[in-house]
């Protein structure tokens, strides 16, 4: 697995490491307060949070550019904040206000955000899979040299859209990134249970042709950023896909309904013990790009945000009634009632 | 004008509309070097190239996604089913990401793409390969469903299909291929998504059917003529949007209507057109709509149960003397 922190020179600068670092923070803060609004039922529906998993989104997103596309699952918050959504639009949208980024009409799992190229925050398992083909071929048919980066759990492998998406990415090599986020479980069953092969490197890129398959600990930010960066590179180069394994674990159930009974109190801990946002400070205090006291000070920044958000989400109004017959079909709709 | 048939009629809304638009592009399972399965795309190769007349593997779900996708992103993709029954396999992409993504990202996303293939009872397919998709499809808000009955209306409206801006479901039907037809050669002439046809005028029945059964319904009409009845054939075209008005208009005028279908019947087009027409207008019907279905089987492969399946010329003249209290 690659380790791009243990090397001797970062690949990013002071600036854009403090932003990945603060980018986590934030993706942290809105996913803890997303639970404690979630138990006093402001946010309804299912809500999927990604607290422990928030280098992998920060990483491979980071080293973007803006026309790119980015695709994701249902888990899609960090994703979405780590492309540049304001949390004010995200939160709003979890409380199902008329201000959120999907008008209210999205929820949890289905956050967009058009002028980002933030396509979406898609519900069920693979499904957006061949989505995410879907862009890179237009990229393709239009000759222009953007990439799409799609993520994934480690249940949607086994789901037969992703395989004929493989297929037909790998056939056309298409420019297109895809990115499992392993964190072992499929909603509540472990990877041993329901992969018949463990080694995802091996059911993802090989059998398809891609240009690489490459696992990374998906806990260091910077190791995501470097092979995600690669992989970019040769997907604009015209090399075709890339399938990363980002090995990640998340600390809370698949979804806030989920008592986790699958896993226990020691594995958890374990677990936190490489939480990525620690990891990243320690790294940063050790080139000196950061100390207690600016810490500190992004800490209660960020916490000053998503206060924010949270108050904007909960002030915004709800949607208008009439607006459940808006945004059906670009041409007036005709109700069939 | 020129006369063409029902397929070449197909093929030239996509050669005109792919020669106007560098967006519109096809793909599909042997719609490239072989020519199209049943030979829709002939030329079309030739014609534009492998950039956007494109093999597919045999792989619904995951074609009918990368069209979605691509077009979410601009395109406006083509996409055939060799038959619709194979729709089923892509059922997911077509009903939970074409149908609902404007919807979900709030109105940031359009889907404009085209699903065509051919369906219908034909051919002695059998079970599988003989579905009619059309109520499944029209359920879903955010899909939009035509089904050409004539070589004229299958350019035009294909022609509609393409131009239009959301995921249009269109289906062809297997016996009206070979049919043919005047076809204006006029590269704007479009059939508007949502307009219903009278095939032909009458005033004692109307007979609201669309596809296939639309040439079914005109023998009937003919039959029923020599036995003085006159008999208005209104071809739907467009299955959802449902053209009330047209509709209405004509069972105003003759107060008796049957609905006639390849559907099977329950929960079929014909149940939710006759609910529409008794909430709008049952003051103007002087008997209960009659309908014509197939039966509610699956569909037989022996050639003599595949035909009773059919709504039948003779059973379309049943309905209508029903309905007439002869």
């Amino acid at each position: 697995m690659a380790h791009a922190q243990t090397e001797a020179k970062p690949i990013v600068e002071r600036e854009q490491a403090l932003d990945w670092l603060r980018q986590m923070l934030v993706i942290r803060r809105f996913e803890e307060r997303s639970a404690m609004l979630y138990q006093r039922q402001k946010i309804g529906g299912f809500c999927h949070l990604y607290s422990g998993q928030e280098a992998c989104a920060v990483g491979s997103i980071g080293v973007l550019r803006d026309d790119d596309y980015v695709i994701t699952a249902y888990r899609d918050h960090g994703h979405a904040i780590a492309r540049g959504m304001d949390p004010k639009a995200g939160m709003a949208e979890m409380l199902g206000k008329a201000a959120g980024c999907s008008k209210g009409k999205g929820g949890s799992m289905h956050f967009f955000q058009v002028d980002r190229n933030f396509m979406g925050g898609h519900a069920i398992v693979g499904s957006h899979i061949p989505l995410a083909a879907g862009f890179a071929f237009a990229s393709k048919y239009r000759g222009d040299d953007k990439v799409t980066l799609c993520f994934f759990g480690d249940g949607a492998m086994d789901q037969g859209a992703l395989h004929e998406a493989f297929n037909m990415a790998g056939l056309w090599k298409l420019p297109v990134i895809y990115v499992v986020e392993n964190n072992m479980m499929s909603m509540g069953t472990q990877l041993h249970r329901h992969s018949a092969v463990l080694d995802l490197t091996q059911r993802g890129g090989p059998p398809y042709g891609f240009s690489a398959s490459i696992a990374v600990d998906a806990n260091d930010v910077e190791a995501m950023a470097e092979v995600t960066l690669e992989a970019a590179n040769r997907a604009r180069a015209g090399e075709g896909p890339t399938f990363i394994e980002a090995k990640t674990y998340r600390y809370r159930g698949h979804s806030m309904s989920d008592p986790m009974k699958y896993r226990t109190k020691e594995e958890l801990e374990k677990a936190r013990e490489r939480d990525p946002i620690s990891l990243y400070e320690v790294v940063l205090r050790e080139r000196g790009w950061v100390d207690d006291e600016s810490l500190e000070l992004m800490q209660a920044e960020v916490k000053e945000q998503i206060d924010e958000a949270i108050r904007f989400a909960e002030e915004a109004p709800e949607p208008e009634l009439d607006e459940v017959y808006t945004d059906i079909t670009v041409s007036p709709y005709i109700p069939q009632e | 004008m020129a006369v063409m048939q029902y397929r070449e009629a197909l093929n030239l809304a996509m050669t005109e509309e792919m020669e106007r638009d560098d967006r519109v592009f096809l793909m599909g399972e042997e719609v490239a070097e072989y020519n199209g399965a049943y030979k829709v795309s002939q030329g079309m190769l030739d014609r534009f190239g492998d950039r956007r007349i494109i093999d597919t593997p045999i792989s619904e779900n995951g074609f009918a996604g990368i069209g979605i996708g691509a077009a979410m992103v601009g395109l406006r993709p083509i996409v055939e089913f060799m038959t619709f029954s194979f729709s089923y396999v892509a059922f997911d992409q077509l009903v939970n990401n074409a149908a609902n993504m404007r919807y979900m990202s709030g109105g940031q996303f359009s889907v404009p793409i085209v699903f065509r293939g051919n369906s219908g009872i034909a051919g002695n397919l059998g079970a599988t390969h003989s579905h009619r998709p059309e109520a499944l499809y029209a359920h879903f808000p955010g899909l939009k469903v035509m089904m050409p009955s004539t070589p004229s209306d299958a350019k035009g409206m294909l022609k509609a299909a393409i131009r239009d801006d959301d995921p249009v479901i269109f289906i062809e039907h297997e016996n009206l291929l070979g049919d043919k037809g005047e076809v204006s050669e006029d590269p704007d002439f479009v059939v508007p998504i949502g307009k219903a046809d009278v095939k032909r005028e009458g005033s004692d029945v109307t007979i609201i059917t669309y596809s296939r059964s639309v040439i079914t319904s005109l023998k009937a009409a003919e039959k029923l003529e020599e036995e003085g009845i006159s008999a208005e054939v209104l071809d739907m075209r467009t299955i959802r949007p449902l053209d009330l008005d047209a509709i209405l208009n004509s069972v105003t005028k003759t107060h008796r209507a049957i609905i006639v279908e390849e559907n099977w019947p329950y929960c079929g087009i014909g149940a939710g057109v006759a609910d529409r027409i008794y909430r709008a207008a049952f003051d103007e019907l002087d008997a209960p709509i009659q309908r014509v279905t197939a039966k509610d089987a699956p569909l037989p492969y022996n050639r003599r149960l595949e035909l009773d399946m059919l709504p039948s010329v003779e059973r379309v003249v049943e309905a209508v003397n029903q309905v007439l209290y002869r």
